[in-house]
């Protein structure tokens, strides 16, 4: 087996590289299918992986592949492990990472760095699956870092736009934040464990609940929690929650198919997937669930506001993720880690989807992002049209859809779950429900129904995307409405994840629920009776076809009436504003001083030079007695004797 | 191989070429002869040396490849050579980089080449000859005659300021020796020898020790160079030729990594425990006030020099944590990873911050000009130059995959069992290091064409492309599989743990 795992990462890989270095040499066609040849391998294998797990009881793989180095009796090794939440992130990964492929050929098909960004996006999908199939916190950290780097690339990948420029750094930037926290996390647990090893700290987790470590003098923290919240502060970066999101929207600066790859499906979701992953150590701390739960929650709610007021069609695809992640987070909090990575399957695929058919939509428009220059595409885009009301409904979790499924199971675990905040979370991810039909339809209304705002050049030209853009959005519809039915009862309720996550309460949220499940028809019929969730999402839907297709003047009037609270949703809540006047400003303020006053005012200028300066002026001084005349000299050498003798005759 | 004194070869065959290089002449028949002659050599030293490598036994923390001659008899001082696990990397480095500077400088020297090439094979020499000394004496000749040909290079073709460079750089680095040379002297006195393995042993009090410590930390300070003794370095390196910061950067700051764990650490065990809080202190303050110092930077030269010193900071830091975590007595895990990590970083570096400098030199090459905004979107005109840049500007910011990562992950890591406020403060290189470089790559690589200058550039050629990819390479391999490289030193390092753990009170 440990062939076909190596395979699965070094097929990416190894079309990354080969297309990378000999890019002018395979040409266009060659590129794009070297790439897919290398992906199509991995999601096949993937496949492959996953039938074995699932279907044929291959047992958890957990073995090293190589020593990468050795101090002491510590060693570092790079290996794999692969149990059910391994397989099944590997297939969506690759799946998506597949269809992104396709879509490219169409998007970037006049784009002059064509085979650079078919490189890029393979070796995103190499770094990804490193991450996932890690079997220890050396090889996490470099799988997280190097998707943060390929996200950097790929965010400046139009170099010469300044904006995407500064976006890419920023992004950088900001996930560095995160990872400092993460790579502090790490030394703690290396410095309490004495391992590297996923399975080696698990077993120690118990003991490690009870020891404490003095972070102030006087005070004593626990350890794992002091660990899993610096380890969350890395998911907060990768996975953008507040107040560590604000990369996300800027990352819109790259091309389209990344934005549905990295910034929805795939990368944003590492913190999710990390989080999942060290269940057995977040278990043990209650204070480090509170943490994840509350800032989870505050995400989802608030960023779902900032989509509202959002005029770029990919922004508010981007918020929309965040408030998402918001959701999968708050899941992890309540200890309900089997609904959080239900949710970010379902959500891989249908805001994939959402993204791809936007980009769709501002290919054929020629490079137009604000809707307000939309409307009425319905009729010119009948496929983008309908694959995109897939994408909507999957998101606001409309009955039957894949996102309703887990949306729905999320927000019912978070109602039972017992951790501090859990009430506050539950009217978050509640009142989220409505913030996200609101904000979904009115984008889906103002984009492809009610007036036509169309660029009348661009109208001449208008007709739906060639098939390599529309077979890829199609291959996401069919799971964003499908996969939800299948998948609910085995993997969220059943025990697929038993052998990965570990839940400390028995029975577990999830298990609470799973006790009323009696299939996904039932399912559905019991939130139409009992929860409000479903008229959240209708009263949302019915508010955006209010104001955005019936009376498209009310929220001009609102925006005026409610100025101020409009003003700050359109400020974003004044993060950038805090982040470049008051941070970045001062920091490049703090390091001019102390360049010019530290190193060259006192070091260089007092010490070094003024210690020349002074020697030059004692030696200037010195020289006038050296004046070269013999009766100076003379005089001198009197008053010596003078001096030797008086002190010979006084000291006797 | 028992017969063949590798080491000496390697010593005193670059210095012979060099001579060989000066004595065919500067006609322009025997300027061509001698470039040959400096690249052929500076290469037969690197595949000499990689004979070392393969033939270096792991296993043992002893001195291998040893020479050793009666040489001044009155003071009973030896030519003593050989090599263990923390000398045998920094040789490596050292001739890894001659030849790649050796072609760095192929077609660009145009004033007195055949001395500049001559230059850089003494310098090589010598600095192999500083690594392998086992003799005090034989170091302290080494570690002086090696500054007469970076003088050189530095004041001769050097930029406008060269000799205020020069002169600062001579100045700095001789006060700091000439206390070295006290140090040496007086234990000479007690020893009766001047071989270093008996420095080791020699007995010292606290008051001896702390002397001892002090005159050696000056010598070594300035070399690394550690906040304040470190404004020398951005002067000299603005005004070096590419091959002398390179040199400078990737080798010679080794020198005082160096000096630490072969004088300082093992000789002065107790007054390096005593002052460790103060040598940290002073660590950290060069990772990050000197990390701010380098944001401000609008010259490329000056940035990356200020960035070397905040990354030799991470070697001092796990040098000297290594006290703290004995004294906290959680186990000697975390000593052996800070400690190994300083070391890792001092290659590590050498390779990234040499890679950047040339990286530095092609782009001067071209335009003449070291200021950050007189460059902008060079990845238009120069793609295959902006992906070696980005590539190696992330491995200075620290990317897992690259060298730059190994060194830092593992000195974190360690300081971390010291306390968590260092690892804290030491992580801080993360943001602040990628904030520095990635912002130098966006202002130079990325952007729309900045100027006619830059629109007119060509991409690097087959020259300039097989130089940085070879460090490329290096870099990455190092950074995948780090482990050839922390086996050699596994024993050594060890060995000198347990060392500096037993008081000599």
């Amino acid at each position: 087996m440990e062939g076909i795992y190596l395979a699965i990462v070094l097929a990416p890989l190894i079309a990354a590289i080969t297309v990378g270095l000999f890019g002018n040499q395979v040409g266009r066609a060659g590129a794009h299918w070297i790439t897919i040849l290398g992906v199509g391998i991995s999601f096949a294998l993937s496949l492959f992986v996953l039938k074995g797990i699932v279907f044929d009881g291959v047992p958890v793989f957990n073995e090293t592949i190589y020593r990468w180095a050795t101090v002491g009796d510590l060693s570092m090794e790079i290996g794999f492990l692969i149990d059910h939440l391994t397989a099944l992130m590997i297939a969506v990964v690759t799946f998506v990472s597949l269809t992104v492929h396709i879509y490219t050929i169409g998007y970037m098909h006049d784009d002059d760095g064509y085979q650079r960004f078919f490189s890029y996006i393979s070796l995103f999908t190499f770094a990804m699956l490193m991450l996932v199939m890690s079997n220890n916190f050396l090889q996490l950290f470099f799988g997280w870092e190097a998707v943060g780097v390929v996200s950097y690339l790929l965010i400046g990948f139009w170099f010469k736009r300044e904006t995407a420029i500064f976006a890419n750094m920023k992004a950088f930037l900001v996930n560095r934040v995160g990872d400092f926290g993460f790579l502090l996390g790490i030394a703690t647990i290396l410095m309490f464990t004495g391992s590297l090893d996923y399975y080696q700290v698990f077993a120690l987790a118990g003991n490690l609940s009870e020891e404490t470590i003095q972070i102030f003098p006087g005070t004593e923290w626990s350890v794992l929690s002091l660990a899993c919240i610096c380890l969350f502060v890395g998911a907060m970066g990768k996975s953008a929650q507040m107040p560590l999101h604000v990369w996300l929207p800027d990352s819109m600066e790259g091309p389209t198919p990344i934005s549905a790859l990295i910034h929805a499906a795939t990368m944003v979701t590492a913190g999710i997937f990390m989080v999942a992953r060290m269940s057995p150590l977040f278990e043990y701390s209650q204070t480090a669930l509170s943490v994840v739960l509350v800032i989870g929650a505050t995400t989802a709610i608030f960023t779902g506001l900032l989509g509202i007021v959002q005029q770029d069609i990919k922004r508010v695809v981007a918020y929309s993720t965040l408030s998402q992640l918001g959701y999968m987070t708050v899941a992890l909090g309540a200890s309900a880690y089997a609904a959080s990575i239900f949710h970010l399957m379902t959500h891989a695929f249908f805001k994939a989807l959402l993204f791809l058919a936007a980009g769709s939509v501002i290919i054929a428009l020629h490079h137009e992002q604000d809707i307000r220059k939309m409307g009425g595409l319905k009729k010119y885009m009948p496929i983008t049209y309908w694959t995109a009301l897939i994408g909507t409904l999957a998101l606001v979790g409309f009955p039957g859809f894949s996102g309703f499924f887990s949306k729905d199971a999320l927000i019912e675990v978070v109602h039972l779950s017992t951790t501090p905040g859990a009430h506050y979370a539950y009217w978050c991810v509640l009142l989220g429900v409505f913030v996200t039909a609101l904000y979904s339809f009115r984008m889906f209304f103002i984009v492809f129904h009610g007036e036509e705002r169309i660029d009348p050049h661009a109208k001449k030209t208008l007709k739906e995307s060639p098939a390599v853009i529309t077979v890829p959005l199609i291959m996401l519809a069919v799971p964003s409405v499908l996969i939800g039915w299948f998948t609910i009862g085995p993997v969220l309720f059943g025990e697929f994840f038993n052998d990965s996550i570990f839940v400390l309460q028995d029975p577990g949220v999830v298990a609470q629920l799973g006790q009323e499940f009696h299939g996904p028809l039932t399912f559905i019929a019991h939130a139409a009776t009992s929860s409000v969730t479903l008229y959240m999402v209708l009263a949302g839907a019915l508010t955006a076809w209010f104001l955005y297709l019936k009376r498209p003047d009310l929220p001009g009037r609102f925006r005026e009436r409610f100025a101020l609270f409009y003003k700050v949703l359109d400020n974003k809540y004044y993060f950038d504003w805090f982040n470049e006047i008051v941070i970045s400003k001062n920091i490049r303020l703090l390091a001019s001083l102390f360049w010019r006053i530290g190193d060259e005012v006192l070091i260089d200028g007092i010490v070094v030079n003024g210690t020349a300066q002074t020697i030059r002026l004692f030696s200037r001084l010195i020289r006038t007695l050296q004046s070269g005349y013999l009766y100076h000299y003379a005089f001198a050498m009197i008053i010596g004797l003078a001096v030797i003798l008086g002190w010979l005759v006084f000291s006797y | 191989m028992a017969n063949i004194p590798t080491l000496s070869i390697l010593i005193w065959f670059p210095i012979a070429a060099g001579i060989l290089i000066l004595a065919l002449g500067s006609t322009e028949k025997g300027v061509r002869l001698g470039k040959i002659v400096a690249l052929v050599a500076s290469t037969a030293t690197f595949i000499l040396s990689l004979q070392l490598y393969s033939g270096f036994d792991i296993d043992t923390s002893n001195m291998q490849f040893i020479e050793r001659f009666q040489w001044i008899t009155h003071f009973n001082a030896y030519y003593h050579v050989g090599l263990d696990g923390i000398s045998l990397p920094l040789v490596l480095l050292t001739t890894f980089l001659t030849p790649l500077v050796v072609i760095a400088g192929w077609e660009v020297i145009e004033l007195r080449p055949s001395q500049y090439f001559a230059a850089f094979l003494f310098l090589e020499g010598m600095m192999i000859g500083v690594f392998s000394s086992l003799d005090g004496l034989l170091f302290y000749v080494f570690w002086e005659a090696m500054l007469i040909p970076m003088f050189i290079i530095i004041g001769v073709w050097g930029g406008e300021r060269r000799i205020y460079a020069t002169v600062k750089f001579f100045l700095y680095t001789f006060l700091g020796s000439v206390f070295m040379l006290v140090a040496l002297i007086y234990m000479y006195l007690q020893a009766g020898t001047y071989e270093i393995t008996s420095f080791h042993e020699l007995p010292l009090n606290m008051r001896e020790q702390t002397l001892i410590f002090f005159a050696l930390l000056l010598a070594f300070a300035v070399k690394v160079p550690m906040w304040p003794v470190h404004t020398w370095l951005p002067d000299a390196h603005v005004e070096a030729p590419t091959g002398g910061s390179v040199m400078l950067a990737a080798v010679l700051l080794k020198m005082g990594g160096y000096g630490f764990v072969r004088f300082s650490l093992p000789i002065t065990p107790d007054a390096s425990q005593y002052f460790a809080g103060l040598m940290i202190s002073l660590s950290l303050i060069a990772i990050i006030y000197i990390s701010f110092v380098a944001l401000a930077q609008q010259d490329m030269k000056k940035l990356i020099a200020y960035s070397s010193i905040a990354h030799m900071g991470f070697v001092t830091l796990g040098f000297f944590v290594v006290f703290v975590i004995a004294e906290n007595a959680m186990g000697g895990e975390g000593a052996r990873l800070a400690l190994q990590g300083g070391m890792v970083q001092m290659i590590s570096h050498g390779l990234i911050s040499g890679a950047l400098f040339l990286c530095v030199g092609v782009m001067y090459d071209r335009l003449h000009s070291r200021q950050i905004d007189a460059y902008g979107g060079l990845a238009n005109t120069m793609p295959k130059f902006a992906a070696l840049m980005v590539f190696f500007a992330l491995a200075n910011a620290g990317l897992p995959g690259t060298s730059g990562f190994v060194g830092e992950f593992l000195v974190i890591l360690g300081s971390f069992q010291a306390s968590i406020w260092l690892a804290f403060l030491a992580a801080t290189i993360l943001i602040l290091g990628a904030a520095y470089t990635l912002w130098l790559v966006k202002r130079v690589v990325f952007g729309e064409v900045g100027n006619e200058g830059v629109a007119s550039l060509q991409d690097i050629g087959p020259r300039e492309y097989f130089m940085l990819v070879v460090l490329a390479i290096a870099v990455l391999f190092l950074g995948v599989w780090p482990a050839p490289l922390m086996d050699l030193m596994e024993q050594t390092l060890g060995h000198l743990l347990e060392h500096v753990s037993q008081s000599k009170l």
